[in-house]
């Protein structure tokens, strides 16, 4: 596996992991695993770190919606077109043009289920090119990032064996 | 009641001290742990689930299921290991009676076993209760802990009757190459002596591939193979491994299984055939995931000056702690909470070091590995 490769299967896993941790992690040295985030964020392959939250938890936590959205395109309106003005809200978390009954999923993130209804309806089925939306409020998280949702430690194994 | 002398005179484990002791703590960061701290696979144990749901209850075959054995024989194509399925695989309850059972196929009474230290600690007792008697043969920290044809000649194991053979090894992580399986090979050869070869951790190894001897030349024939579904496929507690051999071997074992176990335990073969169909990239996860936090500890250990080299299987690594190595585990768990076990307990050889068990999250080494610095900071 190259540096970069190795350094990337450790941030996608705990992207908080320090650069000596990585380096002790990979056999790489720290100067080495630098230079591979370098090249990593200036590719384009890493484009930021966050955490996995989940806001059922929070107080005045936020609400996500999955919406499918779909498009009638014409000459000058492509997909890439739709997708840049849909994605330059801020309400906008994620946005994916995908295969299927529709064109786009979009996860909008907002205060709560009227704030997201607003949105959809004032600023997203207005737009010219947008011919449908159907709203999926996502009701309970059980699996985000590839992390599972859960309480507590659930190791049972006995502290010392042979 | 009165017990046999062979039940009253064997001996407690020395593994058990050390559990009393961090079991009566509840702050211990446990590095003493000989399983994997993954779940097994969760497709395999939907086919588990799946086949008590179909009334799957009943016993299988002696020798395990016939779809299970043609597996496991094509699975060990990957370690140019040929066995037929029919005559030469016996699945077992754990690797543990696959051992138990090649020593009351291949052991007479008063027959010597040459048994490498330091080792997992089961094949003394079971070596004993087969009626046999252990010679060991230390390994050294010189040789990264390898088995070599001096050591097994300076320690009259030319006499021997059957060896012993732990690799990727408990407690040691010590692998050993082609290279050096030649000569031990040789050495059996030259010396007419058979071997089990317990490659338990086979699927553990980081950087070479796996190398059994029973790929050498003239070693098939002489040699036992014991894995199993534990380690690899984090299923400890499903108790499944298996027997390789040559088909007069394993027929003699499957006559001793056939009244002592009749066939090993049903929902883990089903587990155990999902497994071997369709785990491959889980196990590459874990094995990807074990290196990640073997590198991490190996250069942690060095860094605070406990000596550890590059461990090339299983996950363990065993650092040199100097002296008298139970006083150090005790000490350690007594003021920092961390439990390793002292790498005496695992015969000649391993005094003066641990057995680290990295086999834990990489938040839980992190900070395992801090204390322990803390700790070797406080003595310096």
């Amino acid at each position: 596996m190259d540096a970069e490769r190795e350094v990337l299967d450790v941030l996608a896993r705990n992207a908080r992991e320090d650069i000596d941790d990585i380096a002790a992690q990979t056999g790489l040295d720290a100067a080495a695993v630098a230079d591979a985030i370098d090249a990593l964020e200036a590719d384009g392959v890493v484009h930021g770190y966050q955490a996995v939250v989940d806001w059922d938890r929070v107080d005045e936590g936020k609400i996500r919606a999955v919406v499918e959205i779909n498009v009638e395109l014409d000459r000058e309106t492509g997909y890439e077109q739709v997708a840049d003005r849909i994605a330059k809200f801020p309400a906008v978390d994620a946005l994916h043009l995908v295969s299927g009954d529709y064109d786009f999923a979009v996860e909008v993130l907002g205060e709560n289920m009227q704030d997201v209804s607003e949105f959809i309806s004032e600023q997203v089925a207005p737009m010219p090119a947008v011919t449908q939306t159907v709203t999926h409020y996502i009701m309970e998280t059980y699996k985000d990032g590839g992390i599972r949702f859960e309480d507590g430690d659930d190791d049972d194994r006995l502290s010392v064996s042979p | 009641m009165r017990l046999s002398d062979r039940a009253r005179t064997l001996p407690e484990s020395g593994i058990r001290k050390f559990f009393e002791l961090a079991e009566a703590r509840d702050d211990v960061i446990s590095l003493g742990v000989g399983e994997p701290d993954f779940s097994a696979p969760w497709t395999a144990r939907t086919a588990a689930i799946d086949s008590l749901e179909r009334g799957k209850t009943s016993y299988t075959a002696n020798r395990g299921m016939a779809a299970l054995r043609e597996r496991i024989a094509d699975h060990h194509e990957r370690y140019d290991q040929s066995y037929e399925p029919e005559s030469e695989v016996l699945v077992t309850t754990g690797a543990s009676e696959a051992v138990d059972l090649a020593f009351r196929a291949l052991v007479d009474p008063g027959d010597t076993v040459a048994v490498h230290e330091p080792t997992y600690i089961s094949y003394g007792p079971g070596i004993e209760l087969a009626g046999g008697e252990q010679l060991t043969v230390p390994t050294h920290a010189e040789d990264d802990f390898a088995l070599t044809r001096e050591s097994l000649e300076a320690a009259g194991a030319a006499d021997a009757d059957l060896l012993v053979l732990c690799y990727p090894n408990n407690p040691t992580g010590a692998t050993m190459t082609d290279g050096q399986l030649a000569e031990v090979a040789a050495f059996c050869r030259d010396n007419e002596v058979r071997v089990v070869a317990d490659e338990i951790y086979a699927a553990l190894t980081y950087g070479d591939d796996h190398a059994s001897i029973a790929t050498q030349p003239g070693m098939r024939e002489r040699t036992v193979v014991v894995n199993g579904f534990s380690k690899a496929y984090a299923m400890t507690g499903l108790r499944l491994g298996y027997a390789l051999g040559p088909s007069g071997a394993i027929d003699a074992m499957n006559r001793i299984h056939q009244y002592t176990m009749l066939s090993a335990p049903t929902t883990p073969q089903y587990a155990a055939i999902e497994a071997l169909d369709r785990c491959d990239d889980e196990v590459t996860e874990m094995v990807e995931e074990y290196n990640r936090r073997r590198r991490l500890v190996v250069s942690r250990f060095n860094e605070v000056g406990l000596d550890t080299f590059e461990p090339g299987g299983a996950f363990y690594a065993f650092p040199e702690c100097g002296g008298d190595d139970e006083a150090f585990a005790e000490a350690l768990l007594e003021a920092q909470g961390v439990a390793v076990v002292p790498g005496s307990v695992f015969g000649e050889g391993g005094e003066g070091h641990l057995r680290v068990s990295y086999a834990t999250s990489m938040r839980e080494l992190k900070a395992a590995t801090d204390r322990i610095a803390a700790f070797v900071e406080g003595r310096d």
